[in-house]
């Protein structure tokens, strides 16, 4: 993957910014030591890492303003980070960046029950905005696989989805408002606690932006109450096609389920040998939740199960418990793990319509014999956001090269038939030189346009999203 | 008028403006401050593009009748679930809405609550911009965050960005069961309040709306029937402390209340403006104890207000500083003209919509100043 090629002027320059960084921010707010800019050099696209020119942690909004004030005026690069788990590259910096991390902004402002909302800094992870409202019978819906790790930062420059968005949706129908700081260090706030915008939708424009607008700082959050309960099926076919069409067959019945999720045999196995968490083993299996009162569960699931058993699965497994539950979902929530197990993988995001589940899992399977690297495909099928973890060794010369041709003719793939290159990770580094298979060339031109207006010296988070061909002319006009 | 057939036809027209054009779909909204232009019609670009049931998507041209679309969605038991208002009885008008008209205005019912608004089920949008470039964002899928999300901001500019020619829909079951539950007698505050503790049960509740006059608050559940019956019953036990709830299940019955809430039908034919306000619930009451409007209705749960007061009256003068905005949805073209339909927004953020606009439409030729 090529970077651009680090502005000389800056990095000579170093010392002068980052002196002029630690006098607008508190004592060991300004990380530039080699030995501790390596925590920022990659996020988990962890084949790609730079160490950044330094890395600042503001603790306030003003302090990321004067950040950028700084930044701007001096023609530095910025690469704003959450937490470092995006799978795109989105927070890799160039060697010539200052990483704008807003770990300490990870305050909770303000809870509003009556209101369904909860103010918090963006720094705050996404499993502790639910942690902050469960204790009354709250939740907020986006549940990335990686809650634990990432910010709401991140969540919201990309966009993310979980496992239950099929349902509540992904982060921007659960994003109110934010605020958020300009490269200019102007402060804006979008939104709020009211349920729509006035203007434009720049709230919307933001979000999945990928940290090349503007630094968000504050987020209104959309809380939802818990329902009374939830309980998953788990469906094993001897055959995709079998397995989708079931996917389909339910949607149509009227059933909504929260999540329908989707695993291949090669991911099955190695989550089996893994997790045991005792699935069956068959060509794939659905794990399907719905929620509600236990009557309005059983009434679902009765549907679903009728629909299921038209299709003559090889299992059909009911939780009865909460322990049964967890077992069904334990399996699916080691997936990645589990493949990590065996070996370094590359993890793939694009969609594609879910009628085209059949077509897409067999090409992926011819494809995966002539690059000769195994592939597991585990997703969210209900929405066709499919994850293939294409298996590649590192140590192996050339290895990672041809996992990335093999990802980039999926990706093609899902563009072919319908769908796109990325439902929730991102393009970041990963897949800006594939947008123009998607996007025709003054489709990127306008929303290249939209930077334009929000950065007009191309400084945030410069390098990714658009091809690098297409923004040069604008970065380099900004050196 | 010029009627383009085709995305190609209305590229060319566009980019040989001479001078702005006022965009139509149906014409049933004319909404937000007049615009003096040719008018350009989007009805000729009509029709149903795909609709795949089993993956709950449509792609429709953006002049399709919206009860064509309602059609086909209804033979599969499928609906748009954001419920969009139909603005005919409200603002007076006749004429055919349009698919391109209800994204254009991000126009949504009391569903909005639950389900989320006209832009939370766009998938994708083609589009003309004011320089006549054909331009395409989003997709089909469901997920889908390839690039900055164009969708989002198209869905609600009014047709001053771009005519959009077609979109993509996500759609959702449309249940087969309904109620309503009522309460009589809350006055404005309380009944924000039993709102708050309807929106805030796991009762998946899906329209609150409060309407003073009537002295009535409407709780609306939807569902399979079992389940509907059973939610119903939990929240009368909740609210118990608000008052006895009548619950009516008869789904025609419960469709047409809502329906009334939907198009602001008490406000239908009664004379003065119309405003309508965007705010955080819990402050409804009290703006509204400051507007003295002759009549009011909340939905939302009290985070959208319909007002309506006398003819020329500058509401956001009157209420001063909130959260949220105002924003003048009928009135006659002189007074749109003379005060701002679309709330004003504050000057970074004004300053960052004027950047887009003058990107989208270099020439001023689409809906120029609609939304200022
Ligand atoms: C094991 C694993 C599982 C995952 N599962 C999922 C999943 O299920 N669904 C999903 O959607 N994603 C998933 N991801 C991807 C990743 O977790 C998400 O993209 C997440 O939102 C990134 O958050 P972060 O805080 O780590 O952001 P970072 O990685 O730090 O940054 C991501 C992007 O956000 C920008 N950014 C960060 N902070 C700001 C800010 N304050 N203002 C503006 N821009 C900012 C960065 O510049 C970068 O472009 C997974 C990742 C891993 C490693």
């Amino acid at each position: 993957m090529k970077m651009p090629v680090p502005n000389a002027r800056v990095l000579s320059d170093k010392a002068r910014i980052v002196a002029r960084l630690r006098a607008v921010l508190p004592e060991g707010a300004v990380i530039d030591d080699p030995s501790e800019t390596r925590a920022y050099e990659c996020d988990a696209l962890s084949a790609y890492r730079c160490p950044p020119l330094c890395a600042v942690l503001p603790a306030t909004t003003e302090e990321v303003a004067a950040v950028l004030k700084i930044c701007n005026e001096a023609g530095v690069p910025v690469v704003p980070r959450g937490s470092g788990t995006s799978l795109a590259g989105g927070a890799l910096p160039t060697a010539d960046s200052v990483i704008l991390g807003v770990a300490r902004l990870n305050a909770v402002l303000e809870t509003d029950y009556d209101n369904r909302f909860i103010r918090v800094q963006t720094g705050r992870t996404n499993l502790s905005v639910t942690g902050a409202v469960e204790a009354d019978g709250f939740f907020y819906a986006p549940d990335p696989s990686s809650q634990l790790a990432c910010a709401i930062a991140g969540n919201i420059a990309m966009n993310s989805g979980g496992a239950h968005c099929l349902k509540y949706g992904v982060t921007t129908n659960n994003l109110l408002g934010v605020r958020m700081v300009m490269m200019d260090g102007t402060v804006v706030d979008l939104g709020g606690a009211h349920m729509d915008a006035g203007g434009l939708d720049l709230l919307g424009l933001i979000c999945g932006s990928e940290g090349q607008l503007g630094v968000v700082t504050e987020a209104t959050l959309r809380i939802l109450p818990k329902p009374e309960g939830a309980r998953p099926v788990l469906v094993g076919f001897d055959s995709n096609e079998v397995a989708g069409q079931c996917v389909s067959d339910i949607i149509r019945a009227g059933v909504l389920p929260v999540a329908i999720e989707f695993m291949d045999r090669p991911c099955i196995e190695a989550t089996e040998d893994f997790a045991k968490a005792g699935y069956p083993q068959c060509e794939a299996l659905l794990i399907i939740e719905v929620e509600g009162s236990d009557a309005e569960i059983a009434e679902q699931l009765e549907l679903i199960k009728g629909i299921a058993q038209a299709h003559n699965p090889v299992e059909l497994r009911e939780a009865t418990s909460a322990d049964e539950a967890a077992r069904i979902w334990l399996g699916r929530k080691s997936a990645f793990g589990a493949m990590g197990q065996i070996n370094d993988y590359m993890c793939l995001d694009g969609t594609i319509p879910v009628s085209e589940l059949p077509y897409v899992l067999r090409r992926i399977g011819e494809m995966s014999k002539e690059y000769g690297l195994g592939v597991g495909n585990v997703f969210h099928a209900g929405d066709g956001n499919m994850h293939p973890l294409i298996l590649y060794n590192a140590n192996t010369p050339g290895d990672l090269e041809k996992c990335e041709a093999f990802g980039a003719d999926i990706l093609k793939l899902c563009v072919e038939v319908g769908g796109c290159l990325t439902g929730e990770h991102g393009v970041g580094i990963e897949k800006r030189d594939l947008m123009r298979v998607q996007y025709a060339p003054e489709d990127l031109e306008v929303q290249m346009a939209v930077k334009d207006v929000f950065d007009p010296g191309w400084l945030l988070n410069p390098a990714k999203v658009f091809p690098l061909d297409d923004s040069a002319s604008r970065r380099v006009a900004a050196e | 008028m010029p009627s383009p057939t085709t995305e190609e036809e209305l590229s060319g027209i566009i980019a040989g403006a001479e001078g702005p054009f006022r965009i139509l779909g149906g014409g049933t909204r004319p909404i937000g401050r007049p615009v003096q232009g040719t008018p350009l019609s989007v009805a000729g670009l009509s029709g149903i593009t795909l609709y795949e049931p089993g993956a709950l998507t449509m792609v429709v041209r953006a002049g399709t009748p919206l009860d064509q679309i309602e059609a086909a969605l209804w033979a599969e038991n499928q609906r748009l679930p954001f419920e969009p208002m139909d603005h005919r009885p409200l603002l007076g008008t006749s004429g055919t809405p349009t698919i391109g008209g209800v994204i254009a205005g991000n126009i949504s019912g009391p569903r909005r609550v639950q389900a989320g608004a006209a832009r939370d089920y766009m998938l994708g949008v083609r589009f003309v911009d004011g320089a006549g470039r054909i331009l395409k964002n989003g997709g089909r899928v469901m997920k889908n965050v390839t690039g900055y999300d164009l969708v989002k901001l198209m869905t609600g500019s009014w047709g001053t960005l771009g005519v959009m020619t077609e979109v993509s829909l996500k759609v959702l079951p449309r249940p087969g069961a309904a109620a309503t539950l009522s309460l009589t007698g809350l006055d404005d505050a309380t009944a924000v309040r039993a709102m708050a503790a309807a929106l805030g049960s796991p009762f998946d509740v899906s329209g609150v709306a409060h309407d003073p006059a009537a002295g009535e608050t409407l709780i609306r559940v939807e569902g399979f029937a079992t389940s509907v019956a059973y939610r119903a019953g939990r929240l009368s036990e909740l609210l118990a402390p608000f008052g006895a709830a009548n619950v009516s299940d008869d789904v025609e019955g419960v469709r047409a209340r809502w329906r009334e809430i939907r198009d602001v039908q008490t406000m239908a034919g009664q004379p003065g403006d119309v405003w309508r306000l965007s705010v955080k619930p819990s402050d409804a009451p009290g703006i509204v104890a400051r507007a003295g409007a002759e009549q009011v209705l909340y939905d939302w749960g009290g985070g959208l207000v319909w007002l309506r007061l006398a003819e020329g009256t500058d509401l956001r003068a009157r209420l001063g500083a909130f959260g949220g905005h105002a924003t003048l949805i009928r009135a006659s073209a002189e007074t749109r003209a003379a005060i701002a339909p679309f709330h004003p927004d504050p000057a970074p953020v004004a300053a960052l919509s004027e950047g887009l606009r003058k990107r989208f439409d270099p020439k001023e030729v689409l809906n120029p100043r609609l939304m200022l």
